[in-house]
């Protein structure tokens, strides 16, 4: 007779973990963290957006512990943050006061303060350096010490292209979407002072508000908020091509509010930096057709917002889609349906309920199972009825 | 940096708000409460509800056990365990009678739980009109106005289909004559056990957000009509191969060396249990 143990699980699992350990460590080789933290810019970008937890420290650990598995690492990460008591918010953050890394408009060739193209894949081909393979930390600083000496030389490379320097000083740049308000192509809306709702502090409910909505987004699994907003731009939603009136990279300023003192304040002395944080910040106008009465409809722009943590762009651009998209519900799109596109976009929620399929479904097996062979039996009654002439009311159907 | 989390993972404030949620979901039997459901050290869809319960509710004094489909020594049901024993230091025990605390995939155990006992129940899809109804907002309606013909339909649909009911785990059931709830997946067999139950009924459903109740001693019925009445799994004829007993739910074997199908207790520390009372060993390592 064959052996079922009854017990028997844990020792295979803790050997499962070991022989986890070692794939990570076969190679005798080490990351460092702080080489992960200094050398992949992107994942760590990725896995705070994904994270909402904007730590390159706490990111470099968990790529490290992920073995550079992103949806692994922003679920480690995202645990971790479950277990931080929130104390403060900060104060409203307006992104005008951004220092702004790179930054560029699609809808004017001329903006004030110009194009500053910054640090971007967009202008290299990707072909493969097979330099880098013997790399070293040497011809980097070799390299790094050539790149400030010409900087310092003469003018940089990596500025304006054009412009003056604006009014405000540098760093402060006009926002694009403003010159399209300013001549009556978009409408100017009152700023929304309403207190945001903390998705993570609150389950969502359907309707949501634009707070929940941009927080969720932002979070979004990558891929899946890239697919979603392709998916629109495609033609899963009403066929008109958005523009990206402005892409932003670089740093905000966080406030929080003396605890002490009027947390209205916005005087310096009532409240406290704690630091400043890089995002990818993006302002899309949607052309959507409004009806205007008598069969007629005019062409209006509408805004789409993206940000989220890090440089990702990608994610930025599909998110002001979304953003866009969701403002205008409507049945016959998927990515114009709130629930669909929210509820299916988190990457720790949609992971998680993949792989736990993997998890053993015995008991919920065997009770669909015995559904079936109930089931078939009785069929098979009702032919074996037939074959003895009983009348079934099968037969009687035309 | 090497250890930075609290007794029982979560901070106090969270574990405050959703014990919170916990006594609006006792108060009201059956309806479905939202929370602000965590992201935890295990996957979501992998007892993440449940497991926030048991992290909320659970104290020094405590004694856990936790079962996945049955079993006390599953994979979730070992990691689980462990997650919360690292975190807390609790006594853990695989006996139904020792524990306080009992999280539990989709079985309730053979043994009648007690008063004192808390059972959570891991739930992946907490709302029983789902497949009606995809969408939340019009399901909570359908909910507000006890407007449950849907949760009828598909039952009715299945009789047209295939001559019987053929729901397999999570039957729902209507909890003290108002909501209709989806008990999770728990065996059609194991319904009848919340009727009436001795012990609080938690269930936690973290990717879905929302954490239910049975109240103990609350009225507990599974959907059915008057033609078609509510069925158990068939469990008649069968006897554990291992301990002799009958009338439990069975896990089914296939025999290696002769084919045949075998009948072993799902509940395994039941079947243990009733092994050491007998003196048979056969299987137990």
């Amino acid at each position: 007779m064959g052996y079922v143990a009854v017990k028997g699980g844990t020792g295979a699992i803790e050997a499962s973990i070991e022989r986890l350990r070692y794939e990570r460590l076969k190679s005798a080789t080490v990351l460092d963290t702080h080489r992960i933290q200094a050398g992949l810019r992107g994942l760590v970008d990725q896995v705070m957006s994904e994270s909402s937890l904007y730590s390159e420290t706490i990111a470099a650990i968990c790529i490290k512990q992920a073995e550079g598995n992103p949806e692994e690492a922003v679920f480690v990460m995202r645990a971790f943050r479950s277990t931080l008591p929130r104390k403060h918010y900060t104060q409203t953050v307006s992104s005008d006061s951004m220092r702004i890394e790179r930054r560029i408009s699609s809808t004017f060739k001329d903006i004030p303060g110009g194009q500053i193209l910054g640090a971007s894949y967009d202008y290299v081909h990707r072909l493969v350096d097979f330099a880098l393979t013997d790399e070293t930390d040497a011809d980097a600083a070799a390299w790094l010490q050539q790149w400030h000496e010409a900087a310092s030389a003469g003018p940089a490379t990596t500025v304006a292209v054009g412009e003056q320097e604006p009014a405000g000083g540098i760093g402060v740049l006009p926002k694009v979407v403003d010159y399209l308000r300013e001549n009556n192509l978009m409408q100017r809306n009152k700023p929304d002072d309403r207190e945001p709702m903390d998705v993570t502090k609150d389950a969502l409910s359907f309707p949501t508000t634009r707070s929940q909505r941009l927080q969720v987004l932002s979070r979004g699994q990558t891929g899946t908020v890239t697919a979603l907003g392709y998916a629109s731009l495609r033609g899963f939603g009403p066929l008109l091509h958005p523009t990206v009136a402005e892409l932003r990279v670089g740093y905000l300023p966080a406030y929080i509010p003396d605890p002490f003192g009027n947390p209205e304040s916005t005087d310096d002395d009532e409240s406290y930096y704690i630091g400043e944080f890089k995002v990818t910040e993006v302002e899309s106008v949607v052309p959507v057709s409004v009806p205007r009465g008598e069969g007629r409809s005019q062409i209006e722009f509408e805004l789409g917002y993206g940000i989220c943590f890090g440089q990702n762009e990608t994610k930025a651009i599909a998110m002001s889609l979304l953003d866009q998209c969701l403002e205008r519900p409507d049945p016959r799109y998927p990515t114009h349906d709130e629930e669909f596109v929210l509820l299916h976009i988190d990457s720790v929620e949609a992971t998680g309920f993949i792989s736990h399929l993997k998890l053993p479904h015995y008991v919920t097996f065997q009770s669909e199972l015995d559904s079936v062979r109930r089931s078939r039996r009785t069929e098979q009654a009702s032919l074996a009825d037939r074959e003895v002439g009983l009348p079934s009311d099968r037969e009687n159907r035309p | 940096m090497k250890s930075l989390y609290n007794f029982a993972f979560f901070d106090e404030g969270s574990k405050r708000e959703i014990r919170r949620s916990i006594l609006k979901a006792i108060a009201i039997p059956g309806y479905q409460v939202p929370f602000a459901s965590r992201e935890m050290p295990i996957a979501r869809g992998w007892g993440t509800g449940g497991l926030q319960l048991t992290l909320s509710l659970i104290g020094k004094d405590d004694v856990l056990k936790v079962i996945d489909q049955g079993a006390d020594e599953s994979v979730n049901a070992v990691s689980i365990k462990k997650l919360v024993g690292n975190t807390t230091g609790v006594a853990i025990t695989e006996k139904t009678e020792e524990a306080t605390l009992i999280q539990s995939r989709h079985r309730i155990p053979e043994r009648p739980l007690q008063e004192e006992q808390i059972l959570v129940l891991q739930v992946p899809i907490p709302e029983p009109l789902r497949f009606v109804e995809p969408r939340e907002e019009v399901t909570r309606v359908l909910h507000a106005e006890a407007e449950y013909s849907g949760a009828y339909l598909i039952l009715f649909e299945q009789i047209m289909r295939y001559g019987r009911v053929s729901t397999g785990a999570d039957h729902p059931v209507t909890v003290h004559d108002r909501y209709v709830m989806a008990p999770s997946p728990i065996p059609r067999f194991d319904n009848p056990k919340m009727d009436h139950s001795d012990a609080l009924i938690l269930l936690g459903a973290g990717r879905e957000k929302k954490i239910y109740a049975v109240p103990p001693y609350t009225r507990v019925v599974s959907l059915d009509f008057d033609d078609h009445p509510f069925q158990i799994e068939d469990v008649s004829g069968h006897s554990c191969r291992l301990c002799g007993a009958t009338g439990v739910y069975f896990d089914e074997l296939a025999d290696e060396t002769s084919g045949e199908t075998v009948y072993q207790c799902n509940d395994t520390s039941y079947c243990l249990d009733r092994m050491n009372r007998t003196g048979r060993t056969e299987g137990a390592s």
